[in-house]
């Protein structure tokens, strides 16, 4: 048995998006910017398109602007923010500080251009709280920009608060709904969001696809220039069969989210649960305000390289936050923000599950993974000293 | 695939692993902030590596290094498990990715540092600069 349970990483493309992107390939294959009518039906298409996105959104069609994913409308939604800001000589943005690169290194590149950045605190839970938003707002913030969901640990934000506080100052909202999108029901205009972020291949659709929405009349700045395409906010011919299967992927993922919801949140938490009988394990972000299928959890004396690479032996596919996977020396940011130590964070587990995963997987999952905690537990000299009791434990 | 094959396989079936309770030289490198901690037992006898046990936290390259590296020095003189050199380690393992050679250099530390518990429990004398303290470290990561 092979178990995907990376699906916060990426998701299998649905049936019903590959089914409609196919026809952009070899049948409907014109420039949506020709005036023929083999262009004419691409950009027919584009505009179906746009309208599907702009609906599930609550918003409308000339508000939504198609980028090559989440990473870069992340990029041009927060350059977007702080040009329309510096114009107005305001140069302060507030964040948090457990975003994804995409927003963080976006951030610290405005700041070596003079930019002054507030990273908000997310506290133990991992969740930002909106009255930090409303006593970071300065006179000079020109943008605040809080992801929906962790693509880490799951926790959903309080963005209809933080939006009604950004609203009520008069202060751009942005929001990364890449982990979001499909998965909760946004509403950009209930919700009083400026510009949100999200990319198709977290719902099932194509990878290098996402979507920018910008309320109407926020001006924003190029990062691609060139042609006319997307209003003259993003050169370059538009990538069609891609757009199509993210629309499809999106108005089927919202279209089945209540049932889908249960399932996968069920799902979760028979796994956290079975996984939470592991002696000195701790699960990672609050459990009420949570994404369906995120399981977050540190084991102590292990290493979740090691962790991964068992794991993908016996076939489950999983992620970790320890250094090893991050590249760096340092674990995950996202960790090191909710309080967890390097030592802690470097045991980190994070299975992220789907309306694929079965009752079996879990359970298969809930036999395995203790089998390969214990084994690297019994070759590690930090759980000796720990059962020696010559260190002590920091979880309990 | 991230690893050599014979990196999976000293990873996955590690030679060596545990402890050896009446040890004649321990040691211990690396630190649980960085990631990566090995401790290496050796058994000694007129000169002679008799036998070599380790236990390691860390990632899959850090298993395997310890693993090869004890493959490399049991039945070796000590003096020969002196000259073992990280570069030798993962010329074994047929390469390491370049941001994992540090785990190599580890399992060369972690010998010396227990052949240096063996000379210090022994009082047999040596050159103190053959075991050089790590200079820059930085939040205890030296690597
Ligand atoms: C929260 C979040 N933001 C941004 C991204 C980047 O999206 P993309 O891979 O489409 O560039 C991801 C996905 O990796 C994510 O999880």
């Amino acid at each position: 048995m092979r178990i995907y349970a990376d699906n916060a990483a990426t998701t299998q493309m649905s049936q019903t998006a590959i089914n409609a992107m196919l026809p952009y390939m070899d049948k409907i294959y014109g420039n949506p910017s020709s005036l023929h009518s083999h262009g004419q039906e691409a950009a027919e298409a584009l505009g179906q398109a746009r309208e599907v996105v702009a609906g599930h959104l609550g918003c409308t069609a000339r508000e939504i602007y198609f980028t090559s994913g989440g990473s870069e409308a992340d990029n041009q939604a927060i350059l977007s923010g702080a040009m329309m800001g510096a114009a107005k000589g305001k140069k302060h943005i507030i964040s948090s500080k457990f975003e994804h690169h995409a927003v963080l290194h976006t951030l610290e590149n405005l700041e070596k251009q003079g930019f002054e950045i507030t990273l908000l605190d997310v506290y133990e839970k991992g969740l930002v709280k909106p009255e930090d938003v409303a006593a970071a707002l300065r006179q000079d913030t020109a943008l605040v920009t809080i992801m929906f969901a962790n693509n880490e640990i799951g926790t959903i934000q309080p963005i209809a608060e933080i939006g009604s506080i950004c609203r009520e100052k008069g202060v751009l909202f942005h929001t990364d709904a890449v982990q979001a999108a499909g998965h909760l029901p946004i509403d950009v205009k209930g919700m009083n969001i400026d510009m949100l972020s999200l990319s198709a291949h977290k719902f099932h659709g194509p990878k290098g696809a996402g979507v920018l929405y910008a309320r109407k009349g926020i001006p924003l700045t190029n990062i691609i220039h060139g042609g006319a395409q997307e209003r003259g906010k993003r050169a370059g011919t538009e990538n069609i069969p891609a757009i199509m299967g993210m629309a499809a992927a999106l108005e089927e993922a919202c279209g089945s989210m209540g049932p889908q919801t249960a399932y996968v949140t069920s799902l979760r938490d028979q796994l956290i649960a079975g996984l939470s009988k592991i002696p000195h394990s701790v699960v990672n972000g609050d459990m009420e305000n949570r994404l369906p299928g995120n399981v977050n959890m540190c084991f102590e004396g292990i290493e979740g390289e090691s962790l991964l690479l068992l794991l993908d032996m016996k076939g489950i596919a999983a992620s970790s936050g320890s250094a090893c996977t991050s590249g760096s020396l340092d674990p995950s940011h996202v960790l090191l923000a909710i309080g967890r130590s390097h030592e802690v964070a470097h045991g980190s587990l994070r299975l992220s599950l789907c309306e694929h995963n079965t009752k079996e997987e879990v359970d298969s999952m809930i036999q395995t993974v203790p089998q390969v905690v214990d084994y690297l537990r019994s070759i590690s000299p930090v759980w000796d000293d720990l059962q020696k009791g010559k260190a002590d434990y920091v979880i309990h | 695939m991230l690893y050599t094959e014979k990196v999976m396989d000293h990873f996955t079936n590690p030679r060596n692993v545990g402890k050896i309770e009446d040890a004649d030289g321990v040691g211990e490198v690396g630190n649980a902030k960085c990631g990566d901690i090995m401790r290496m037992y050796l058994k000694i006898e007129e000169g002679i590596i008799q036998d070599v046990k380790f236990n390691t936290f860390g990632c899959g390259s850090a298993i395997a290094t310890s693993s090869m590296a004890t493959e490399m020095i049991k039945g070796k003189t000590v003096e020969e498990a002196m000259t073992l050199s990280n570069k030798a380690v993962v010329e074994a393992l047929d390469g390491l990715p370049v941001q994992k050679i540090h785990c190599s250099v580890l399992a060369e530390e972690a010998v010396k540092a227990a052949v240096k518990n063996y000379y210090d429990r022994k009082g047999i004398a040596y050159d103190p600069s053959l075991f050089s303290e790590c200079a820059d470290c930085d939040h205890g990561c030296c690597h």
